[in-house]
């Protein structure tokens, strides 16, 4: 079975600041990890070839830097590593970063059919969850997201059975290979890499492929040209500067204080009264 | 597959990236094994940079090393808990390429230099924590890490992996260290915008300040203050001598937390928001403090040797040099087709003992045990230079030659003068 | 390299198309699954109203389901939530949600009717459709929105979502192509008034799909037992906690006002890695985004991330031991005190005052 995981490298969003004058981001220094949704596919394919055998290709869109990433792919047990990296990708949105990937994937499936394409549910910057959909629908794969566990995968008779989450219960959805499926977060966790894998991740070659190499032949569709969203403007929230009414009271024992909190609430928001009211009805009600 | 190379070096700070370099740059076969997720990232602190050390590894750093600013301006400060008197010193020298001291953030600067590293041809693995020296009788020829998967085997272990190195203890190559020979140092990277860190310490484009401080910030103990400033970062810390910590029971962030509440220091920072807290530890031995450098198959650099100038907060550039030197006797060993047995090892003690790291650190032998005897240097003096400076700046009606006999009277009483000649005499020992 | 920057359209052409300009009114997709519809459905019915009438344009619902009464129940919902036409399909296909019908129906009824907006929630439904019509129909779609508006100048829609974690906002538009799609989070928006008597027109579409060309079958659907599972977008009251808490047991202390209260229980992201609560309950950027009509946070310092996910609260009390917390920045009410001892007190409290309420009542 040939599976294909999709990472990208970002910024740890914890890390980001927003210059104070000029509302732009202070990136400079920012780390940059995997997508931590992406590991959660990337387990589930690794898992999957040590059930049912074959091969795992990660593939990450991004800047030369980004190949740390895929390195790190290699570290837990992915096999080949390929980026696609080009400046004509460069400000593209999510219909044109999935334009991209779908087409490397195709160059992928040229060398070995590709059986499975996996994506994370969402990435921490873009925080779209739109590039995975994206992908399926341009290779014409069948959409399996936020599935939270994998049942049977059967490779001869190309079936595969899943647990989806819907919103008020899970799906259980059995669908012809090759789809895509993005994980949920928390179904698996990830394993700790060897020391062989370290090594092979520290001396593997990653490959790089621009956008001729990735099959892409119109350049218009990719980067800003391909983007039909485009960014007007970027900037800090307005902070509410209605500083909290500070409870305080003579005594300042936590009693008085309850009291005197309970007291503003119900005599100020005539709704809570009533709400609080009927909360204690519902409480001695069951 | 067994994995072999000529050399393996546990760490991928300053020392242990000086030696990988020089080591893979030659051409012998290196392991670089660094246990943090990325080299530096468990650096995560502002610094300053001697250029001179990094120069004699790469001459070409400033074309692409992440640095931040350089310094033109020193500022010492002696405070008390509502004052301080300090000096400054600036100079357009320092405005002249090429630098010489630079502020740094070490987790950028420590993965640039690991590049280096991987560029010259050193293989380096990350997240992987060595966990003890194999030995074959009184050689080391490998090591353990803590993944499944086995040895790693090679000629010559460089140990880079810090003060506190855990390696060398279980190896008996040194002894605990003791709360006395170590400072712990807490410290806050604190965002803040260029503009304002310009236009707040005087400063115009790529320039920089660094403030060191003493006096009451230290609540008596043994240590010093600092506040550097980076490109959009502050970074204060303030570092005191453990077996301090352990006596007066103050928690070091609480202690970083007044010092920053200082009224000489809040308005410095104010504004700014917090990116990263560290404590860490630092060496402060000194020179007698400092262990066996080197044995049957390893040698020992940097931090993890106690190789840091206290007196002038310099670690960095001795841990480069002291990596260096480690690795320019192997490349020697190796080239005169010589094994690493210790005796032929014994050359890097030497080069060490001919370069400023022993020097500078026999110089100041005496001050460890100076300071650690004599707390007065951080209580009793700021008070009184300050009590001074007050007096004689005050416009009150007095004139100002009994102004100054007042001090005289006042500093006579306040530490006898006996006790002043005699600290005077101390210290001048101790920096002799 | 979709994260979005700063960046001017430079060189592209910003009037519209005069092919496109074809394309006209709001759409809201109406989600319903199992019988229920999704409240968010009414919620962007809401939203979508301002947005309709802004534009001088009618409102309309999108209904896709299995055929019967049950399905064309969500048409009349739609109207009295404010929709002024429905378009519907009815199908055996569209029983359950599955990505291949639900897109191929949604493409088709936007290339023949032409839509300049179209909102879905974003839920894992409408995400797993959105992006899927979006690329389908070649068009922009902005995820996760929390404020939309239309450009006067050009009628285009400005859709602003939070960004690189929460610390920042973009806005973002669709130049050049439609419709413009955004899918936007539940509890953002003020849900549509409901008018009994409204009424509207249903605009009836096939799927010209049948069951043998869908890849994909749903064997089997477990239903979240509701009784279990958290139902905090929806909770009137939540109290929450934070790593100022200290310690799991303590936790305990915000169960406990909250069964006093009758209260959902939320918290902070910390406290839900630490594995003191179920990850359900994780209120923010990266959990939910709830809109009560109080909200108890005792030791939550009021980070951004969480700030996004609950500022909605008509009143928010923030016990906190650092009166510098920035919670205080936003919270209604603050206490500056510990925790530990202001929540028992607060709960005695409330205990107190409940029975009072109830003997005179
Ligand atoms: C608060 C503070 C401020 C300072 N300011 C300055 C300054 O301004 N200028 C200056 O020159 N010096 C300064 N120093 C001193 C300087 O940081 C150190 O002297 C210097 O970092 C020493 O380098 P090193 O390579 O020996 O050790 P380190 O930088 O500590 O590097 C050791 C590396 O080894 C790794 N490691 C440890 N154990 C293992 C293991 N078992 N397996 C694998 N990897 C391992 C660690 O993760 C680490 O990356 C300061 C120190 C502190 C604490
Ligand atoms: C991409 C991203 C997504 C995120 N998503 C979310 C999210 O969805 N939800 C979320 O909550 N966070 C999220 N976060 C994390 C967020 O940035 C904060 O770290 C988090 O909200 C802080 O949680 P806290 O307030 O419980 O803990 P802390 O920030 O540690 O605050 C604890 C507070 O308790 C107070 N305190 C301490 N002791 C007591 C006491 N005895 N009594 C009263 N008060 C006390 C302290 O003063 C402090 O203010 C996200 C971060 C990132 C980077
Ligand atoms: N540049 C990229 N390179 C590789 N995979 C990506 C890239 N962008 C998005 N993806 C994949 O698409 C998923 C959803 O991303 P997003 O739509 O940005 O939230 C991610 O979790 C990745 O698996």
């Amino acid at each position: 079975m040939h599976i294909v995981v999709c990472i990208k490298q970002v910024p740890d969003s914890s890390q980001i600041r927003v210059h104070p004058v000029t509302n732009t981001i202070m990136r400079q220094g920012v780390p940059a990890v995997v997508n931590p949704y992406d590991l959660f596919s990337l387990e589930e394919a690794l898992r999957l070839k040590d059930r049912v055998g074959g091969r795992v290709t990660v593939l990450c869109m991004g800047p030369p830097q980004a190949e740390m990433a895929l390195r790190k792919a290699i570290s837990f047990g992915a096999d080949h590593a390929i980026l696609v990296t080009d400046r004509a990708f460069a400000g593209s949105d999510t219909l044109a970063t999935s334009f991209a990937l779908a087409s490397a994937v195709r160059q992928i499936g040229r060398d070995m059919a590709v059986d499975l394409v996996f994506c994370g549910k969402q990435t921490i910057d873009g925080d779209t969850a739109q590039v995975g959909p994206g992908i399926a629908k341009r290779l014409d794969l069948q959409l399996l997201t936020y599935v939270s566990q994998i049942d049977a995968v059967d490779p001869e008779r190309r079936e595969i059975v899943v647990r989806r989450r819907a919103e008020g219960g899970v799906q259980v959805l059995k669908t012809r290979l090759p789809c895509l499926i993005t994980m949920l977060e928390g179904s698996n966790e990830l394993r700790f890499a060897t020391q062989a894998g370290i090594f092979r991740a520290a001396r593997y070659p990653v490959q790089r492929w621009d956008s001729k190499a990735a099959g892409i032949e119109d350049p218009s569709r990719v980067g800003l040209k391909g983007s039909p969203t485009v960014v007007r403007k970027v900037f800090a929230p307005t902070p509410n500067t209605q500083r909290a009414d500070l409870i305080s009271c003579e005594s300042g024992t936590p009693e008085d204080l309850a009291a005197t909190l309970l007291a503003k609430l119900t005599t100020r928001n005539p709704e809570l009264a009533a709400l609080l009211g009927r909360a204690g009805m519902q409480e001695t009600g069951r | 597959m067994q994995e072999r190379f000529d050399v393996i070096v546990v760490g991928a700070g300053p020392a242990g990236n000086a030696a990988a370099y020089t080591l893979a740059s030659a051409g012998m076969s290196v392991l670089q094994i660094e246990r943090g997720e990325t080299p530096g990232s468990k650096n995560v602190q502002g610094a300053i940079l001697y250029a001179d050390a990094l120069e004699r590894i790469i001459p070409t750093f400033r074309d692409d090393a992440p640095l931040e600013r350089y310094l033109i301006e020193q500022r010492f400060w002696m405070l008390t808990d509502d004052a301080y008197i300090g000096s400054n010193y600036r100079s357009a020298a320092f405005n002249r390429p090429p630098y010489n001291r630079y502020t740094i953030v070490r987790a950028q600067f420590d993965r640039w230099f690991s590049g280096k590293v991987q560029q010259a041809g050193g293989l380096v693995i990350c997240e992987t924590t060595v966990r003890e020296l194999i030995f074959d009788g009184e050689r080391v020829v490998g090591v353990h890490t803590d993944r499944e998967g086995g040895a790693i085997y090679a000629d010559l272990v460089i140990l880079a992996d810090g003060v506190n190195s855990t390696l060398a203890r279980k190896a008996g190559f040194h002894a605990e260290l003791q709360p006395k020979d170590v400072a712990l140092a807490v410290k806050e990277t604190l965002f803040l915008a260029p503009e304002v860190i310009e236009q707040r310490f005087g400063l115009q484009g790529e320039e920089g300040v660094a403030i060191e401080m003493t006096g009451a910030i230290t609540h008596g103990m043994v240590g010093t203050g600092f506040l550097y400033t980076n490109r959009d970062t502050l970074t204060i810390g303030i570092g005191c001598l453990l077996s301090n910590f352990v006596q007066q029971k103050i928690p070091p962030y609480e202690l970083l937390e007044r010092m920053k509440a200082h009224p000489a220091i809040q308005p410095l920072l104010a504004g700014a928001e917090l990116k990263e807290y560290v404590a860490h530890l630092i060496p402060e031995g000194g020179y007698n403090a400092v262990p066996r450098l080197y044995g049957h198959g390893w040698m020992i650099a940097g931090d993890s040797a106690g190789l840091v100038n206290s007196v002038h907060r310099e670690g960095s550039n001795l841990a480069m040099t002291s990596g260096r030197l480690a690795a320019e006797t192997a490349i020697a060993l190796r080239e005169a087709d010589r094994p690493f047995t210790a005796e032929n090892l014994s050359r890097y003690r030497r080069r060490l003992d001919d370069s400023f790291v022993m020097k500078d650190l026999k110089k100041y032998r005496r001050l460890p045990a100076t300071l650690h005897e004599n707390p007065q240097f951080f209580t009793t003096y700021p008070g009184m230079m300050n009590a001074a400076m007050h007096e004689f700046i005050t416009v009150d009606g007095t004139d100002k030659k009994s102004k100054e006999k007042a001090i005289r009277r006042s500093l006579g009483e306040r530490r006898g003068w006996f006790g002043l000649v005699g600290d005077a005499f101390k210290l001048w020992r101790a920096f002799e | 390299m979709n994260t979005p920057a700063a960046r001017r359209p430079a060189g592209r052409k910003l009037e519209l198309d005069p092919r496109l300009a074809a394309y006209q009114g709001v759409w809201v997709f109406v989600e319903h699954e199992r019988g229920q519809a999704h409240p968010v459905s009414w919620e962007l019915m809401g939203e979508g109203r301002k947005l309709a009438d802004q534009l001088g344009v009618p409102l309309a619902g999108v209904v896709l389901g299995a055929p019967g009464e049950p399905t064309r129940q969500f048409c009349q919902l739609a109207f009295r939530y404010g929709a002024d036409r429905c378009y519907l399909i009815e199908d055996p296909a569209l029983a359950d949600y599955r990505n291949q019908p639900f897109t191929q129906g949604l493409t088709e009824l936007v290339n023949a009717y032409q839509p300049e907006i179209l909102l879905l929630g974003a839920t894992t439904l409408g995400r797993d459709l959105a992006g899927s019509v979006a690329t389908t129909l070649q068009t922009g779609l902005t995820a996760d929105c929390t404020e939309l508006t239309i450009d006067p100048e050009n009628r285009s829609l400005a859709a602003s979502r939070p960004t690189f974690g929460g610390s920042l906002l973009c806005t973002i538009v669709t130049l050049n192509y439609r419709p413009q799609m955004a899918t936007v989070r539940p509890r953002v928006m003020d849900m549509a008034p409901y008018e009994a008597t409204r009424g509207g027109e249903i605009v009836e579409h096939p799927l010209r799909l049948v069951e043998t060309d869908i890849l994909t079958k749903v064997l089997d659907y477990i239903p979240d037992n509701r009784q279990d599972r958290p139902q905090l977008a929806f909770a009137d009251i939540i109290v929450a906690g934070g790593r100022g808490l200290k310690q799991p047991e303590n936790f305990e202390l915000v169960w406990e006002l909250a069964r006093v209260l009758g209260a959902e229980v939320g918290a902070s992201r910390p406290v839900v890695q630490a594995g003191w609560v179920d990850p359900e309950r994780q209120v923010g950027q990266s959990g939910r985004t709830v809109r009560p009509k109080l909200y108890i946070a005792a030791g939550i310092s009021g980070a951004v991330q969480h700030r996004v996910g609950m500022e909605g609260a008509d009143v928010i009390v923030a016990i906190n031991s650092d009166a510098n917390a920035p919670i205080f920045d936003f919270a209604t009410y603050g206490i500056v005190g510990n925790a530990l001892q202001i929540l028992p007190a607060l709960t005695g409290a409330c205990r107190q005052h409940l029975a009072l309420t109830q003997r005179a009542g």
